[in-house]
Parts: structure tokens; C-alpha cells; sequence
């Protein structure tokens, strides 16, 4: 129940994203992906538990801006990049998937 | 009943609209326009209801959400509500009210006498006593409490309304309707910014319609009618009264509930009761106002005391007094207002001024209007128990901590006033951290977070003059930072009383040797000892301070409290109150019902409801459904009064004997196109899709990077660039977002597009050793033999003026087809299959009927496949190419996924082939071990063979193939059963798998 109403409050759905390709929309159209910053390993590549475990589990947690994936799963389907601020939930910049953040 | 506190005339009350009422059994009168507490002080009622704590008697303190204490049951045809504020409910026809929290009734509570064992429920009693023994507290301390503490009952019935949601954009929302709020909302309209203004009162207006102000050359109720009437003409502006801002959200967007239904007297019958309005808004004005702050002395709790510009309200918007001999209790001028109007209608008031003397220009009026004022006086104790009589009143001594003489002044009312607390609550909400104005003591609103900005006395700024400037230059200034438009509106002249400086003064010392009870939060009982008490205790934070004493929680959120507990705090810490801070405000500013919460998502609507194309025939024909992720499937097909294992088995050995169709249109089905199809494929599989043919299927297993099995299927290869892939129905959509990541972050450079087809496809699976037969009969023209569509083949074929594609694919495992179709075609395809099957005894088949042959047959599915499992546990490790790199392959040669005795798939039959094995029951080697038992593993999946007609279950257990033709238990403690069971492999039908290829 507690989740529920934390949902329909808007506490979940709050966030006013801009996607690269449609424009500014509720979160509720979108799933969050996690950290953009990591680069799965190539593939036949010869690597250590370490760094296979550096993609697979390690994550920072910064308090500040942050750098994450997000996929407009009720929109356009597209993977995208949100460089975010965790404290704030300002929102700096959404980039496409290709484009590095200079900042 | 008489109304005898009404008077003549006056108020906006509808007179000539009388409309009865209930409460605690007897009836009374009000008009059109009443609230139930006008209603009630219109006749003389003050008692609503018993505290929290002491169950003390409790009356109305205000006129708006700020009233702690007017909480009550409602009762309206068959439908009840509990906790609802008498200050907010409408008077409408048949209404029946009860007091809540007293037992028999509000004026004997047995409960009362927690007040006379007061001294034995300090602050943090419930912590200190029922602590032992700590199993008492669960079945003997908290039903108790519960039972004497509790507000309201609950209806045990489903809520009979309807809510709604709303989603509204907006350049501005104007939250609260008074001066400030009006000014800004005409000037940002005026200039063609798309305006909301909410206002949570049935009349728009705030405090122009009580105060006596003039704005240009208008009283202020004709301005509010005429700025409203000029916004109502303007299209860009929505206006919505009875309709409250709760909550301040993250990226501007606002939460506001707005009471459709319940005020009108017939309402129809598809309007929503509440409508929940989600509102992202460029810029938020907060003109929120101010709530009057009491003051604290001994007994101000009892029913017949209540706010200053409360007792006003009721007077000039009810027409009601709150007392025909009130005394009014102030630190400051604005109360002098109340005394003044209450004088008019020929009544003497008597005010006691905390203060030496104030020349302030509305004090001047009172005492040439001859009313009775005490400076340097304040109220030592009050006398009365269901409605005060009387007030002790005493010349408050230099220092303030007693009292030179004290007398005895009757009475039927205090009205109070401690001056005037801004509404914070939106902009802290917001992220705006306070800032403490000494001059007003007050906590004002600092540097705006997000984008929002306060005006008018919520921003501290108590003149008229003041607000309406704020509101028409930020209304403008905001607004013209949107449209540019620089449409200015001039600012009107306005007229109002001057007030003078406030005594900073709120908690008068008790009288001599006494120890009466000051309350500081009514609605959870919280008095000055409390505070002390904590604070003595070492509490020092705010915040540990209100959880310990409960000061400013629950509904009420500390309106009138808040800032009376702070400055005990920080008297009694000797600190300043900025450095004792505040608590946070949270949302929901008022209460919210959950039914407009929740919306229009009850029941079946909680949650979208998929249907294959032949879900209508499954209803005729007997289907008992179950859900399956957001799809209906049928479970099994019910004939005359099977139960679902008898129906269930006579469809699974139907398919086994004859044959049977079963609707698989819900499995996930994903279109790959592109010329790295085979490529992409070939990554996200374990095994090789690199070379498979064009017009063959195969079955492949896709992992997560942490080497988990995440799900399987099979894929086909349509075309050269072409691939049809299924997934299982749960995971279909995240299968598709798996592949798109990979596809979009991961290998962009590949040329690759995907795309689900799950709805674009109807599709059946036709089963059982008949079903060639019965294919050739629906497609004559075509060679379905062994060798020209082989197991695992695939083929494209005519059907009516459509194309259909045959996968001769299995989950049975029995020769078995499936058919796609363009879904429009799917109940003509149904059909045919169904009309054509008779002559090989075909049966529809369900789910359960699909898991008992899945079962029986050793085939994983997601009770196996459940997240926690690698390939290697499943018996799929045949499955990982050793050739290729593929998801997850990395995680798989971790120490952990190569531990020899990990828990591995088989099958477990009941020594007795009698006893099913309840699914989830545990595997142990002893039924007669000690505690704790050494746990083998646990059944998966459980079915009854149609095979060989005893119970047959799945296991996923510690070194399993190792452990084939042992005996061991199956135990479920839920159950209370203990089953000997015997451990066989996981393929217990057909091990070598014949059938399919036959």
C-alpha cells in the first residue's frame, strides 16, 4: 500500500524528463537504466574477475551530478543519457546515447 | 431547534435554503453555505469530540483545515467516512454526524478518565510501560490502546464513488485565493499566461471577505467578486475553489485534490466524488496566507475557545456568533478587529491585552467604541467542563512568570489570538530551507528551490497594501517571463486598519502552585509538560522532540502548534528559536481520502487487461481464467462441474492420446531485421544462431551479465536478415528493452532492428501424436510431412486470403505445431482448427493442462527459470557454446557457478504415487533431524502425471543428478505434511524425445 501511494502521489513520477527525441514528458513513460559511465567489456576480450565485476556489479553512489541511462519505455523506445543531479533531481542535461558529456 | 447563535442577517450563507442534520442523534438546522461547524455554533454546539490522549472534551478552534480538533465520523445514506473535519464538510441534505474517539458517548467517556490520570501519562508513557513483556505488547497492550487512542472507523463496505486523475499544464498556479492570490492571478492572466488558481474553500477570497478593507473604491468582497467574475471571462485561466494543493513535488509538479460531489445537493450521477489534479507548472505563486497562532495557558482546550479570526469567519461568512459573551485573548492588534465586529452586533467583548498599551489606530477604535480592554493581563486558568464558563484573569507580574491578583470573569468564549504564522508548508515542500524573522517571529520562506515564489502573508507580509502590490508586480513579472507579452495592471488603492507590534509573549505562567494542563498541539494532546519533560530527558533535537512528545504529527502537521513548540524548546534550551530549527512539513498538507489517491485504478482497472483475439471463445466455451503478467488466459476449459485438476488432466491427456489447441498468443513475440541479425542473435543467445538455416527454429537460452538465466525460447529464421524470436509471456517486454539496450548503447554499430509483434500475431499451438492429421486437413495443399517440415522447421503457408506461418515447435513435448496468424484472422483460424480437430477428438487445452505436460516432460519454464539460476542448474549447460562469447558468459566461470554440488534440476516422485507434493515444500535427507534441518533443495513445479496417473514434481536440489534413485522428504510446514519421496530424473515422459520428432 505504502508503495502504491508513494506512486500516485507523484513521489515516483515526479521527474520532467526531456527526451532526445520527443521532448519533455513524465517519468511515467520511462525506466530508469542505471549508470551511463560503464562500458560493458568487448566481447572475446581477455579481462580479470575484477574488471568483469567492476561492469557487472560495482556502482558509485554519488550525492550529486550523475550521469544515467534512461529508456523511453512509453514513447519512442529509445535509450538515452540524463546527467542528473541525486540530491536535487535537477535534471542538467539529457544527451543521445552516443553523445559524451563535456562539462 | 432554534438557531440561536445566528443572527439576522449577513454572512453568504443561502437563508431561504434550511437543511437538516444529525449529530449524536439529534437533529439540527442549518442553511446552504454552512459548513457542519457553522451549523453546529449556529446552535450552540461547541462539544465535537473527545482528544487523543485524555479524551478531554473538545470543540471547534478554527474555521478552516487548520482545525485540530473537529474530527468526526459521517454518515450519508449507507456510507460512512471517519475522521472528517467538521470545518471542511458542506452542509448538505442528510448528513448524520457522531462524535468519534469517546465511548458511550461524547458527553460521558469512561475514557475521560485517562485525564484524571494525567500525571500518569507524561510524554513517552507508552515507550516507558508497556515495554514488558515484550511478547504483551502485540496481543495485550496495543489492541487496548488502539481501542481508547483510535480516531474514526472505517467503512467495511467497497467505497461506492468513483475518483478521477487529471494531468494540467500550466504557466502559473496560483495556490490560495486571497488578496495576493488574486492580484497575481489577474495580472499573469491579463498578459496571457495560462493560469490555475486553486483556492481550498468553497468562496474564493481569503480574508477579503472577512476583513473590512476597501481596494479602489470597493469593499473587499465586491473587488473578490469582480476580479473573479473578469478571470472566469478569460480563456486562459482555470479556476478551481473547494480544490487543495497538498503536495509540492520535484520539476514543478504540484498534487491537488478538488471535492466535486459532495457539497451538491444533487449531484449527478457520473461525477467523480474527488478529482486528483497531477499540475506541472512553469512557476508556482504560493499565496497561502497565514494561520492565526494560539496562545498557551493552563485549560485552553476546553470546547468554546477557539482562534480570534476564527470567531470573525464564522460571524461574517455564517452569520453565526461563537459566543454571546466572549472574552477575547490577544498578544497583538489584529484581534482587536474580531472584538470590534462582535461589538457591532451589540455584544460587549472583554479583551485581555498581554501588552502594557498599543496606539495603534484599530485599538484607538475599540476603546472609543467602549469596549472593555485589561492590558498587561493574560488568562491564569479557565473553568467549565463540556463548554468553558469561565476565565481566571490576572495582572500579569513584570517578568511575566506570575500573576499580582487574579479574578474570575464569566463567560460562554475565548477567542484567541497569538498573531499570525505564515503557510510554509508548500514552499518547504519544495526545498525552500526557512529563515527566521525575529521581528514577526516567524519562519519565512528563503531563496525559492524550484520555481516557487511566495507572496502576500505567507511571505510575511501582514498589510493589504503589501500583499496586493506582491501579488500584481509577481504576477506580472512571472508571467511576462513566459509570454513576454508586458501587459501590466495597474495596482489599486487600498484602505485597511493599521496594526502595531506584537507582545512576544505566548506561554502564560500558571497560577501559584498549580498544575494544570497547557495545551500546545490539540490534536495529539501535547502540553507544555510534555516538552518539558522531553527536553529534561535530553531530547534536544526539534525533531526527536516532536517524535518523543507527538507534536505536530498526524493530520494537523503542527498548523497551530508548531511554532508554540519551538519557542518552549528554545526558552527551555536557553537557545534562539532559528537555532532549534523546524521539523519538515510534509505532504499531504491536509488529509488526502485514498479512494482519490488510487483513482480510477481499482479492482480489474488497477492494472490494463490483455486479450488474444479468441478470448471470446474461450468464454463460450467454458474457460476459467487466470492472469498471466497483464493477460487473461484460459486456465482450464471447465465441462459440467470438473474441478480444475480433473478438467486439467482430461485436457493434458487429450493432447497425449489425440490432440489439443491451446492459445499461446500471449508469449512474447519480437521482430529482428537487419543484415547483423544472425550476429546480434548469436551474442544475446548462449548457443550458436550464427548458421542456422534459413527456415529452421531453434531453441535458445538468453542470460543476464551476471550469468542468471533470464529467459528462453525459440527463435527462427524467417529470412536471410529476417528472425522471428518468442520469449515467455512475463518477460517479454523486458526482453525486448534487453535487446534494444544491447542493440542501442552497447553494439550501436551493429544493423539491427527490433520491434515486438506480440499483438501483430495470433497464435495457437496445435499438440498430440493426431495433430499432423489435422493440419493436413487445414491446409490440404501443402506438405506438412516428416521430411518436408522436419521438428524445428518452419513454413510459410496459404491460409484464406492471408499467409500463415508453422513452426513445428514443442513445449509439450508431443508432435505438435504452432500457427501464427494475423490476428484479425485468429478466430477464423481458431475455428477451422477447432471445426476440423472434431474428427481427431480435439480439446481446447489451459495453462494447467500446459504445465502438466511441460512437467511431466522435464521442460523448465519461470518457476525453474526465476532468477536465481545459471544454465548449469537448470541441466542447460549443454545449452553454453563453448565457441563464442556471449551475455553473461564472462560471470559463469566464477568460483560460485562452478561449485559441484549447486542445486540442479530433477525430477521427485511420492514413494506412495498417491501423495501430491505441495509446490515450494522443502527437500531434507531426515524427516527426523534436529534443528535447524539441512535443506536439499525445494520443489519448483508439481503436477499429476496423465502419463502414468501418480504425482509427479520438479526439484531443483544440492548436487541433484548425483542424488537420482535416493529417497528423501519432501516437507511443507505450511501444509504440515511430510511426503517420502524418491529422486528420478527431470524427464520422466519420453526421455529421449521421440515424439516430437516423429
Amino acid at each position: 500500500m505504502k508503495r502504491v501511494l508513494v506512486q500516485k502521489l507523484g513521489l515516483a513520477d515526479m521527474l520532467e524528463i526531456k527526451c532526445p527525441y520527443c521532448g519533455e514528458r513524465s517519468q511515467n513513460e520511462f525506466s530508469y537504466g542505471g549508470d551511463a559511465t560503464i562500458k560493458r567489456p568487448e566481447l572475446n576480450s581477455e579481462i580479470s574477475d575484477l574488471e568483469w565485476d567492476s561492469f557487472v556489479y560495482y556502482r558509485n553512489n554519488p550525492r550529486g551530478k550523475h550521469l544515467e541511462l534512461w529508456h523511453h519505455t512509453s514513447g519512442c523506445r529509445r535509450w538515452f543519457k540524463v546527467h542528473r543531479n541525486t540530491a536535487t533531481h535537477e535534471i542538467i542535461k539529457t544527451l543521445e546515447i552516443q553523445e559524451e558529456l563535456h562539462d | 431547534m432554534m438557531q440561536k447563535y445566528r443572527i439576522k442577517d449577513g454572512g453568504k450563507i443561502q437563508r431561504n435554503k434550511k437543511i437538516s442534520f444529525i449529530f449524536n442523534g439529534k437533529t439540527y438546522f442549518g442553511y446552504k453555505g454552512d459548513t457542519i461547524a457553522s451549523a453546529l455554533l449556529a446552535n450552540g454546539v461547541h462539544l465535537i469530540g473527545r482528544s487523543f490522549k485524555y479524551h478531554r472534551p473538545r470543540g471547534i478552534i478554527a474555521a478552516g483545515v487548520e482545525d485540530a480538533n473537529g474530527k468526526v465520523q459521517l454518515y450519508k445514506n449507507d456510507i460512512t467516512e471517519p475522521n472528517v473535519n467538521v470545518t471542511e464538510v458542506e452542509l448538505v441534505k442528510g448528513l448524520r454526524i457522531e462524535s468519534q474517539n469517546c465511548w458511550p458517548s461524547v458527553s460521558f467517556d469512561v475514557w475521560a478518565i485517562n485525564n484524571f490520570l494525567n500525571r500518569f501519562f507524561p510524554a513517552g508513557f507508552y515507550y516507558k510501560t508497556f515495554m514488558w513483556p515484550k511478547s504483551f505488547w502485540y496481543k495485550v497492550y496495543e489492541p487496548i490502546i488502539r481501542k481508547a487512542a483510535g480516531m474514526g472507523t472505517a467503512s467495511l463496505k467497497p467505497d461506492p464513488d468513483r475518483y478521477e486523475h487529471q494531468y494540467e499544464h500550466c504557466d502559473i498556479l496560483v495556490v490560495g485565493s486571497g488578496p495576493s492570490g488574486i492580484s497575481s492571478a489577474l495580472a499573469a492572466a491579463k498578459n496571457g499566461a495560462r493560469v490555475i488558481m486553486a483556492e481550498d474553500k468553497p468562496r474564493f477570497g481569503g480574508s477579503l471577505l472577512i476583513d473590512n478593507v476597501t481596494i479602489g473604491n470597493k469593499n473587499g468582497d465586491e473587488w473578490v467578486e469582480e476580479a473573479i467574475a473578469e478571470l472566469k471571462s478569460l480563456p486562459n485561466v482555470i479556476l478551481k475553489k473547494r480544490s487543495q494543493v497538498f503536495g509540492y513535488y520535484d520539476h514543478n509538479m504540484l498534487v491537488m485534490f478538488e471535492r466535486c460531489k459532495d457539497h451538491l445537493d444533487n449531484p449527478v450521477a457520473f461525477s467523480p466524488r474527488q478529482r486528483l489534479w497531477y499540475i506541472r507548472a512553469k512557476q508556482v505563486i504560493i499565496s497561502t496566507g497565514s494561520i492565526e497562532r494560539p496562545l498557551v495557558f493552563a485549560n485552553n482546550d476546553r470546547p468554546g475557545i477557539m482562534l480570534a479570526s476564527s470567531a470573525k469567519e464564522y460571524l461574517k461568512i455564517y452569520g453565526v456568533l461563537a459566543g454571546k459573551k466572549p472574552i477575547i485573548f490577544t498578544n497583538n492588534d489584529t484581534a482587536y478587529e474580531t472584538a470590534i465586529e462582535y461589538k457591532n452586533q451589540g455584544i460587549a467583548p472583554i479583551i485581555i491585552d498581554t501588552r502594557n498599551d498599543s496606539d495603534a489606530g484599530i485599538v484607538n477604535e475599540a476603546k472609543k467604541l467602549g469596549i472593555q480592554i485589561k492590558f498587561s493581563h493574560g488568562i491564569a486558568n479557565t473553568s467549565g467542563y463540556k463548554k468553558v464558563k469561565s476565565v481566571t484573569v490576572g495582572e500579569l507580574n513584570n517578568n511575566k512568570d506570575g500573576y499580582k491578583n487574579l479574578e474570575e470573569i464569566a463567560c460562554d468564549s475565548v477567542f484567541v489570538s497569538g498573531n499570525w504564522t505564515p503557510t510554509v508548508h508548500l514552499a518547504s515542500q519544495s526545498g525552500n530551507k526557512l529563515k527566521y524573522d525575529a521581528n514577526s517571529d516567524t519562519f519565512l520562506p528563503d531563496k525559492s528551490r524550484q520555481k516557487e515564489t511566495v507572496i502576500g502573508s505567507a511571505n510575511g507580509s501582514m498589510t493589504l497594501q503589501k500583499s496586493l502590490k506582491e501579488g500584481f508586480e509577481k504576477g506580472f513579472n512571472l508571467s511576462n517571463e513566459i509570454t513576454k507579452n508586458g501587459i501590466a495592471t495597474l495596482i489599486p488603492i487600498s484602505d485597511e486598519k493599521q496594526y502595531g507590534q506584537h507582545d512576544k509573549f505566548w506561554c502564560m505562567p500558571l497560577p501559584n502552585k498549580k498544575h494544570y494542563k497547557r495545551f500546545v498541539d490539540f490534536q495529539n494532546d501535547v502540553a507544555v509538560s510534555d516538552i518539558q519533560l522531553a527536553v529534561q530527558e535530553g531530547f534536544r533535537s526539534i525533531e526527536h522532540v516532536k517524535r518523543y512528545t507527538t507534536l505536530g504529527m498526524a493530520t494537523d502537521q503542527g498548523k497551530t502548534s508548531n511554532l508554540n513548540g519551538l519557542q518552549l524548546v528554545s526558552e527551555l534550551e536557553k537557545k534562539i528559536v532559528p537555532e532549534v530549527g523546524h521539523t519538515t512539513f510534509r505532504p499531504p498538507y491536509t488529509s488526502v481520502t485514498i479512494g482519490t489517491i488510487i483513482g480510477r485504478e481499482v479492482g480489474k482497472n488497477y492494472k490494463a487487461t490483455r486479450k488474444s483475439p479468441m478470448h471470446q471463445w474461450h468464454e463460450q466455451h467454458g474457460a476459467v481464467f487466470v492472469d498471466a503478467g497483464l493477460w487473461l488466459r484460459p486456465r482450464y476449459y471447465k465441462e459440467n462441474k470438473e474441478t480444475l485438476h480433473q478438467a486439467s488432466k482430461r485436457e493434458a491427456l487429450n493432447v497425449r492420446k489425440n490432440v489439443g489447441v491451446c492459445d499461446v498468443t500471449s508469449l512474447g513475440k519480437i521482430d529482428i531485421k537487419g543484415k547483423d541479425s544472425a550476429e546480434f542473435l548469436n551474442r544475446i543467445y548462449t548457443n550458436a544462431f550464427l548458421k542456422l538455416p534459413i527456415g529452421k527454429a531453434r531453441y535458445g537460452v538468453m542470460l543476464r551479465e551476471d550469468g542468471v538465466v533470464f529467459d528462453d525460447g525459440t527463435t527462427t529464421r524467417i529470412s536471410e536478415n529476417n528472425f522471428h524470436m518468442t520469449t515467455t509471456t512475463a518477460q517479454a517486454a523486458n526482453v525486448l528493452m534487453h535487446l534494444e539496450y544491447y542493440l542501442q548503447v552497447v553494439w550501436p554499430e551493429l544493423d539491427v532492428s527490433v520491434v515486438s509483434t506480440t499483438e501483430q500475431w495470433a497464435s495457437a499451438a496445435v499438440a498430440g501424436p493426431k495433430s499432423r492429421m489435422l493440419l493436413s486437413r487445414i491446409f490440404p495443399s501443402e506438405d506438412l510431412s516428416n521430411e518436408a517440415l522436419p521438428f524445428m522447421g518452419y513454413k510459410e503457408v496459404k491460409f484464406k486470403d492471408t499467409t500463415a506461418r508453422i513452426f513445428r515447435i514443442s513445449f509439450s513435448g508431443e508432435l505438435a505445431y504452432e500457427i501464427n496468424i494475423m490476428s484479425d484472422f485468429g478466430n477464423l483460424m481458431w475455428d477451422e482448427i477447432i471445426d476440423l480437430g472434431k474428427e481427431f477428438n480435439i480439446q481446447p487445452y489451459g495453462t494447467e493442462a500446459l504445465s502438466i505436460l511441460r512437467i511431466e516432460m522435464g521442460h523448465v519454464a519461470g518457476s525453474e527459470i526465476d532468477g536465481r539460476t545459471i544454465a548449469y542448474d537448470l541441466s542447460l549447460e549443454n545449452m553454453l557454446s563453448q565457441k563464442k562469447d556471449f551475455v553473461g558468459k564472462r560471470s559463469l566461470s566464477r568460483k560460485a557457478f562452478n561449485e559441484p554440488d549447486r542445486e540442479r534440476i530433477v525430477g521427485i516422485v511420492p514413494i506412495d504415487k498417491k501423495t501430491s507434493i505441495p509446490e515450494g515444500s522443502y527437500l531434507i535427507k531426515n524427516e527426523n533431524s534436529l534443528l535447524p534441518v539441512p535443506k536439499l533443495g525445494y520443489i519448483s513445479a508439481s503436477c499429476w502425471s496423465v502419463e502414468f496417473d501418480n504425482p509427479f514434481s520438479l526439484a531443483i536440489i544440492k548436487d541433484g543428478k548425483n542424488k537420482i534413485g535416493e529417497k528423501i522428504f519432501a516437507v511443507s510446514p505450511l501444509k504440515n505434511v511430510s511426503i517420502p519421496v524418491e529422486v528420478v530424473s527431470q524427464h520422466y515422459v519420453d526421455p529421449e524425445g521421440q515424439r516430437v520428432r516423429s
